[in-house]
């Protein structure tokens, strides 16, 4: 299989969590996007920060979207930050935006 | 004696000079009515096969007395009137072939036993002789009959090859191909590639009903004047409405023509068609077949007619076939007609132009089993759009179908595109698109088999910028593009995935699939200038 190419670090910080993803998400991402969901575990907002992730394909949205899912059946909100006007194109096309604040910058 | 006419025997005879000249012994000759000739001496008898005394002389043994004959017989009374007092029947395989005659003898005694035995030896000694000379004029007389046959059959097929086309077109992104193939008697099968002055140009297949020089005539005509209306009207259903009004007036009692006429833009596919009841078009496109429908009155029937015309778009790999008849009303041995349910099945094979033509014409072969004699003239033209020359593209690599993969089209594309004009977000969206089509052409195409490779065009029109991604998952359903809905995926109704072809069509100004063979393709496309912004229509 294709070696893992995203990396995602989760902190704590005052209103939650932040998940730092690095890489690229595609099917490979799955394990370390659970794992980070995973470490993200409490209450509190969500931040996920795209700022250094450079390819999100259509599995990869898969899986962002079982990651909301999970967070609104955990009740916290989510949002994102750092993507790309492209990927932010993508993100409201999907209605993915719809789901999740999207922050500039 | 089969080549004689059934009915009628006609019998020469040499008239006695007088009454007093000295008996003449004459040959008398049953012949073929349609090469009698006579000197002026000659009087020609015809004896109908139903006079009894056809039956008589056939059963009689040797010399006959008229005088002593009783029979109903208008030969005899013909005979006689014409002084001849005896006859010996020239018998050959028991049929009466001749009769050798004499009149009165000079010295008016009867014939004696001795002159009746020398006539009887003579007429045994012709009969075969005559018999022989008289199959060898019948022979030489069919044979020139025939010789004029095969000549107006032979000017027919010059006059028929004369008006097909010497070339074919050559269009860039076509493949064309035609066949002519003739009937021993020639039909008036015709077709034609008439370059338009707008860079479009004119397909025409016809045929003329009847066969032989006249039809052969008829098409010249017919050809000629669509030809010239065809440059001075754009609209294929007028053109066909002028070339029945000029055929009308001349054309003879009894002939028409069927005729499809269609315009064609090279560049863009578009097809503009009328059609005067000729045989419709038969089309190939993906795994779907149609034909092409349009209706309207055979050519010369009646002036004033008006034609339908419909349009329609030849997509890129798609085949189309025009024909005459002589292709699906080809019987076989047990009547049965070729139809164009075979020419479909054929078609659907999604060969090459030329191998297609070869495989029609083996189709045909194989369903009369050779044995038939072709019954009409046989014409196939075929068309097929094709990709534009491989010269043309940008870029055209091919990628091992492995996860992954898809990022490395995605760079190469973009390298190939980066100069191309295309504004960098669109080039992106452009990737992005592609990402996911080599995806699926790995997974669901290749499935991710390490000998299927997935092959990327990138190419460059004068308005969009091109890539082409093709699998080897032909025979796999191309599956249509369903909606994601988010909420149903969230509440967990509906799967995470199948975000790819909505993703894809989002992206890009223009997705086109097909099939050809094994091989599927996916054609994505981008406006170079001025396209939408796709979230317009999100």
């Amino acid at each position: 299989m294709q070696p893992t190419t995203l990396e995602a670090n989760t902190r704590a910080v005052a209103d939650g969590a932040v998940i730092d993803l690095r890489g690229e998400i595609d099917g490979s991402a799955r394990d370390a996007l659970t794992s980070a969901y995973d470490a993200a575990a409490g209450p509190g907002n969500l931040l996920l920060d795209f700022s250094q992730v450079d390819y999100i394909n259509s599995t990869g949205i898969a899986l962002i979207v079982g990651l909301l899912a999970r967070a609104r059946s955990d009740q916290r909100p989510v949002s994102a930050r750092g993507l790309t006007e492209h990927y932010r194109e993508i993100f409201e096309i999907t209605r993915l935006s719809d789901f999740m604040t999207i922050l500039a910058g | 004696m089969a080549s004689l006419q059934p009915t009628i025997r006609r019998v020469s005879l040499r008239r006695p000079r007088s009454a007093a000249a000295p008996a003449d012994v004459a040959e008398t000759v049953t012949e073929p009515v349609q090469q009698a000739t006579f000197d002026d001496e000659s009087l020609a008898l015809d004896i109908a096969a139903n006079d009894p005394i056809v039956a008589y002389l056939e059963s009689a043994s040797g010399a006959v007395e008229l005088a002593t004959l009783d029979l109903d017989s208008p030969a005899l009374v013909e005979l006689r009137a014409n002084g001849i007092t005896l006859v010996v029947p020239l018998v050959s395989n028991g049929e009466l072939i001749g009769l050798l005659h004499v009149g009165r003898r000079r010295s008016d005694q009867d014939y004696s036993a001795d002159d009746r035995r020398l006539l009887e030896t003579l007429a045994a000694q012709a009969a075969p002789a005559v018999r022989v000379g008289q199959l060898v004029r019948e022979q030489q007389a069919e044979m020139q009959a025939r010789g004029r046959l095969e000549q107006e059959l032979a000017v027919a097929q010059l006059i028929q090859q004369n008006f097909l086309p010497k070339e074919l077109p050559q269009l860039a992104g076509w493949q064309v191909a035609a066949y002519y193939g003739p009937a021993r008697t020639v039909g008036g099968d015709f077709y034609d590639f008439i370059e338009l002055p707008d860079g479009r140009y004119g397909l025409v297949v016809g045929d003329v009903t009847d066969k032989g020089i006249p039809a052969a005539m008829v098409m010249a005509a017919t050809r000629s004047v669509l030809r010239a209306s065809a440059q001075r009207l754009q609209e294929p259903g007028a053109v066909l409405a002028r070339v029945n009004d000029n055929l009308c007036p001349d054309i003879p009692e009894n002939m028409f023509v069927t005729c499809f006429y269609g315009v064609l833009d090279p560049a863009t596919g578009h097809l503009l068609y009328a059609n005067a009841g000729h045989n419709l078009p038969l089309v190939r496109s993906g795994s779907e077949s149609s034909e092409l429908r349009a209706t309207g009155m055979p050519l010369g029937l009646m002036p004033g007619m008006n034609y339908e015309e419909c349009e329609t778009t030849i997509a890129l790999d798609a085949t189309v076939l025009l024909y005459s008849d002589g292709l699906v009303e080809a019987h076989d041995p047990a009547r049965e007609m070729f139809g164009t349910a075979r020419a479909v099945e054929v078609l659907a094979a999604d060969r090459e132009a030329e191998p297609l033509i070869a495989d029609l014409l083996g189709a045909l072969e194989s369903f009369g089993a050779g044995h038939q004699e072709q019954e009409d003239d046989i014409t196939l033209v075929v068309i097929q759009r094709r990709e534009a020359a491989p010269s043309s593209a940008l870029a055209d690599f091919e990628l091992d179908s492995a996860p992954g993969h898809e990022r490395e089209a995605m760079r190469l594309v973009g390298a190939a595109l980066a100069s191309s004009g295309l504004e960098p977000a669109r080039l992106e969206r452009l990737q992005t698109a592609v990402a996911e089509a080599t995806m699926n052409a790995m997974e669901h195409g290749n499935g991710y088999s390490a000998n299927r490779p997935v092959r990327v065009i990138v190419s460059l029109s004068e308005s969009e910028a091109v890539v082409r991604i093709v699998d080897h998952g032909g025979d796999h359903a191309i599956r249509a593009a369903a909606t994601p809905d988010i909420e149903a995926k969230l509440a967990g109704l509906q799967s995470p995935r199948g975000w790819g072809l909505f993703l894809i069509e989002k992206m890009v100004d223009r997705v086109d699939q097909h099939t050809k063979g094994s091989l599927h393709t996916v054609e994505l496309a981008m406006l170079l200038k001025g396209g939408d912004d796709a979230t317009d229509d999100a």
